[in-house]
């Protein structure tokens, strides 16, 4: 035997397996690797694809499209500011009353219910966000709405703004005309950008709040503790050590749930009343992208159906920012977690 | 066994424990991970069929020794080993040496028991498939054999079509040991065996490591040092990245040849 | 002192009572929503549902749509599922910490709460629009363009549990396997995907759960049809489609048939994520 070192020819019959292994274990790497590359192509196609459909009505009307009010088949002219505006109001109605139930529930679920009751409520308010949205939009259409016609409505305009027949202005209507225009209507029914955005409320609350119920977990125990041991109380706990500590994630829920309530199309569709007309008021109805597309789409020829594409485009852009702020925000507090 | 065994290689072996044939010749293995030198320059010959046991405080780089003689640590990003490991005169660092015939040479068994999500023939005949095609009848005659060596036989012999997670931890290891030796592998690393285990199947694999080494070559890693005591015939010990000491087992823990060793091993640091 | 005290027990008690009220809140719209799609359903429920065509309007049933449902689903799914568990995998065990990985896991959570209503119009774009104009209009519509739609929605969903899934299975497990030799693409498809199988499978029925009640992308691929579809190649119903349809059309009796479609489809779907929770917590059981 020598005594250097030596690479003897290993047996054959071993080493075709080993390279056999290794091709097979490049070809399995490059498949599942096209495979992941599949997510990136759906985004970046379904952009395109939009681009692509709206490029008539972009050419057409060019940057006129994003800031005019007219949508009418008849003339053939687009723009996308009523139903851009409808989306995005009804959105930020649907923010501003889900965060305050969504932050009331993560409180509650986090601090203050006994142990054995925050599972059990966690799972009922996850339930909320498995009902299918058009489940949603039929409630709303069909419950929601004339409650909404019958009982709020009557009570918003006679006290916030001005009633249907216009002669008896609210106090408010009077000292805040910008509050009172809000809540003012003379349509009867119960569809309107505030019933959509209570109904996209509801619909995001469970995001909001699972999101929010989560990273209000990740405190670490001791900085909890130590507060308490202050004689810090519940809320002054939450308000002063857990909601600095995850602002940043809480942000990010919340953006979370707007970019949810943008993109959808099945709950506000029902409830908006679809009317392509700019209205003030959050009583009047309205439209939103996702509801002109669903409505108008199958119709749609030439030009209208080249302005549906594009609103569509301009749809998934702005969605696509507010989810890449939301997961941007909720990442940083997975890196300060060490995750 | 003619072989001499005395070597002018330009790097000399620390210590003489190499009294036997050496299975293994470590020459000036350095290892870095992410730019950290964690071993620098191991050079030892580890001898056929004994048991050799690796101790120090953890961070010295024992776990890490034993990760690349069977460059398990390949795996792993941003990872390097310098030096030679020669088994059987041929270096296993050496990137034509095939993994496949590595692997199927050094086998190994973890720390913690990681039986696969299979029944409990399945986890000794998997790997057995890879490298083989047997028939029918002579793989359950492997299985057996690998179960019967690794002392799990009688237990399991009935369930062999049951789920291995179902067994207890110390049968759960010594599956894992009958997996690895169901290759038949010359060489057997063992990486703290028994810290996930109680006391009692701590003992029954320590038995089993002392029938083991009359056909294998035997490696383990552990942190306590009564085990290293109890079942190795040599022992290294290792503190900070480098080998202090290698020596026959007796003589590391009766009259060890340096202080750090002493100190090791009286429990003065560690 | 006694005022601040005071003060600091009443902004106390003042936020106990409003989270108590946001809960009760939060758990009142589910208890109404619920309450008022069973009982509507149930008041519409009976045998002609399941045995009728949407063709006959008031006077049929929903059989043709929950047939079309039920192909449009398991193609949405039998695509989605070899494609995300292997997306997947791919970003727990080759690009685990790697820029590209991370970019794509990062947008995969994206795509996962992406406007369906826009994926739909995607897949007309690629799939309606190119086959009619391939077979002059022969086909265009068709329910497997819809579950094609329904696959886009149904892959985030399993993108993402299978690597998180895979990310919990010991990285000992990896070594052992390696350890003997057996090779990287046989350790991943007989031995890791094994171990966090259940947890798969709770991802898959997660994401069926969720295209079940999916209607905007169907709209504008399946489409709609009111006879019996079986051909993947045809326009066809689905149940959330015709609710759609009925719960806008002014006829009563149509209301109430989309109250017995609404109630088919919230049980299924709540079923399922009933059916998703027991596997995961098998998994978790089976794991330690």
């Amino acid at each position: 035997m020598s005594s250097l070192p030596s690479v003897a020819a290993p047996p054959p019959d071993q080493d075709v397996r080993s390279r056999l292994d290794a091709r097979n274990d490049r070809w399995f790497a490059w498949l599942l690797k096209g495979c992941a590359l599949l997510v990136l192509a759906a985004l970046l196609g379904a952009a395109f694809a939009t681009l692509w459909g709206g490029r008539h009505a972009f050419s057409t009307f060019g940057w006129h499209f994003l800031v005019s009010p007219a949508w009418d088949p008849g003339t053939d002219t687009y723009g996308a500011l009523v139903p851009v505006y409808g989306t995005v109001v009804t959105s930020l109605v649907a923010v501003v009353l889900a965060v305050p139930v969504s932050f009331g529930i993560a409180l509650f679920l986090t601090e203050v219910a006994p142990g054995w009751l925050r599972t059990p409520i966690a799972s009922a308010i996850e339930l909320l966000a498995g009902i299918p949205s058009i489940i949603y939009g039929m409630w709303g259409l069909f419950l929601f709405a004339p409650f909404f016609a019958e009982h709020i409505k009557p009570w918003l305009t006679a006290y916030l703004g001005n009633n249907p027949d216009g002669d008896h202005p609210s106090w408010v209507y009077d000292h805040l005309p910008f509050i009172g225009k809000l809540f003012s209507t003379d349509y009867p029914f119960g569809a309107s950008v505030l019933t959509a955005g209570i109904v996209l409320a509801i619909m995001i609350i469970p995001f909001i709040s699972s999101v929010m119920r989560e990273v209000f977990m990740t405190v670490p125990t001791r900085l909890k503790e130590s507060a308490y041991a202050l004689g810090s109380s519940t809320w002054e706990v939450v308000w002063d050590i857990v909601l600095p500590y995850t602002r940043s994630a809480v942000i990010g829920g919340i953006f979370l749930g707007l970019g949810r309530a943008l993109g959808e199309t099945m709950a506000v569709t029902f409830v908006l009343g679809n009317t392509l007309n700019l209205s003030a008021s959050l009583l009047d109805p309205g439209a939103s992208i996702a509801s002109t597309i669903a409505n108008q789409f199958s119709e749609a020829v030439g030009l209208q159906k080249s302005a549906l594409m594009a609103l569509a485009f301009l749809l998934f852009v702005v969605t696509f920012i507010v989810l890449l702020i939301a997961r941007l925000m909720l990442r940083r507090l997975a890196i300060k977690e060490g995750r | 066994m003619t072989e001499p065994n005395v070597r002018f290689d330009q790097v000399q072996p620390v210590g003489e424990a190499a009294v036997a044939e050496p299975k293994l010749k470590v020459r000036d293995v350095h290892f870095y991970y992410n730019g950290f030198h964690a071993l620098k320059g191991i050079s030892m010959d580890i001898p056929e069929r004994q048991v050799t046991a690796i101790i120090g405080p953890s961070g010295c780089g024992k776990s890490t020794l034993l990760r690349i003689f069977n460059r398990i640590y390949a795996i792993y990003p941003k990872l390097e080993a310098r030096g030679s490991i020669e088994l059987d005169g041929e270096n296993i660092l050496d990137p034509r040496y095939s993994m496949n015939r590595l692997r199927g040479k050094v086998g190994m068994v973890f720390q913690k028991p990681v039986p696969f999500p299979m029944t409990i023939f399945e986890n000794v005949a998997y790997g057995i498939r890879h490298h083989e095609k047997l028939s029918r009848k002579a793989m359950e005659e492997r299985v057996e054999q690998a179960l019967r060596s690794a002392a799990l036989w009688d237990e399991v012999r009935d369930k062999l079509k049951q789920n291995a997670l179902g067994l207890s931890g110390g049968q759960q290891q010594r599956l894992c040991i009958a997996r690895a030796i169901a290759l038949k592998p010359e060489v057997l690393l063992l990486d703290e065996p028994t810290s996930a285990l109680d006391p009692i199947a701590t003992g029954r694999i320590e038995q089993l490591i002392e029938e083991l080494k009359t056909q294998y070559t035997i490696v383990i890693v552990t942190h306590n040092m009564q085990q290293a005591a109890r079942v190795s015939d040599q022992t290294a010990f290792m503190y900070l990245g480098e080998l202090i000491e290698f020596d026959n087992t007796e003589k590391i823990f009766t009259k060890p040849g340096k202080k750090q060793t002493e100190d090791y091993i009286t429990g003065r640091f560690g | 002192m006694e005022t601040l005290y005071l003060r600091r027990r009443v902004t106390n008690a003042l936020a106990i009572l409003l989270s108590l009220a946001a809960t009760a809140i939060g758990l009142g719209f589910l208890a109404w929503i619920l309450w008022d799609t069973v009982q509507q359903g149930i008041a519409a429920l009976n045998l002609k549902l399941f045995t009728t065509i949407t063709a006959y309007g008031d006077t049929g049933g929903l059989s043709n749509a929950m047939v079309g449902s039920l192909i449009i689903n398991a193609i949405g799914i039998a695509i989605a599922t070899p494609i995300g568990v292997a997306a997947g995998t791919w970003l727990a065990e080759y690009a685990n910490r790697t820029k590209l990985g991370e970019s794509i896991r990062f947008l995969n959570d994206i795509l996962l709460s992406a406007p369906s209503i826009v994926l739909g119009l995607f897949v007309y774009t690629i799939v309606v629009l190119p086959s009619t104009a391939i077979t002059h209009g022969n086909t265009s519509f068709s329910g497997l363009a819809g579950g094609i739609a329904l696959a886009l929605i149904a892959l985030p969903v399993i993108v993402r549990t299978t690597d998180e899934m895979l990310r919990l299975v010991p990285a000992t497990l990896r070594e052992a396997a390696l350890s003997l030799g057996i090779p990287q693409w046989k350790l991943t498809m007989q031995v890791l995907i094994r171990a966090a199988r259940s947890g798969i499978i709770t991802g898959v029925l997660l994401a069926l759960a969720r295209i079940s009640g999916e209607t905007a992308p169907l709209l504008f691929t399946a489409f709609g049809n009111n006879y019996m579809a079986l051909s993947p190649l045809d326009k066809m119903a689905s149940l959330p489609q015709v609710i759609y349809q009925y719960a806008n059309d002014p006829g009563e009796a149509m209301h109430a048939l989309a109250w017995a479609g609404a109630f088919v489809v919230t049980m299924f779907v709540l079923l399922l994520s009933l059916a998703s929770r027991l596997a995961f917590s098998r998994n978790k059981v089976s794991h330690d």
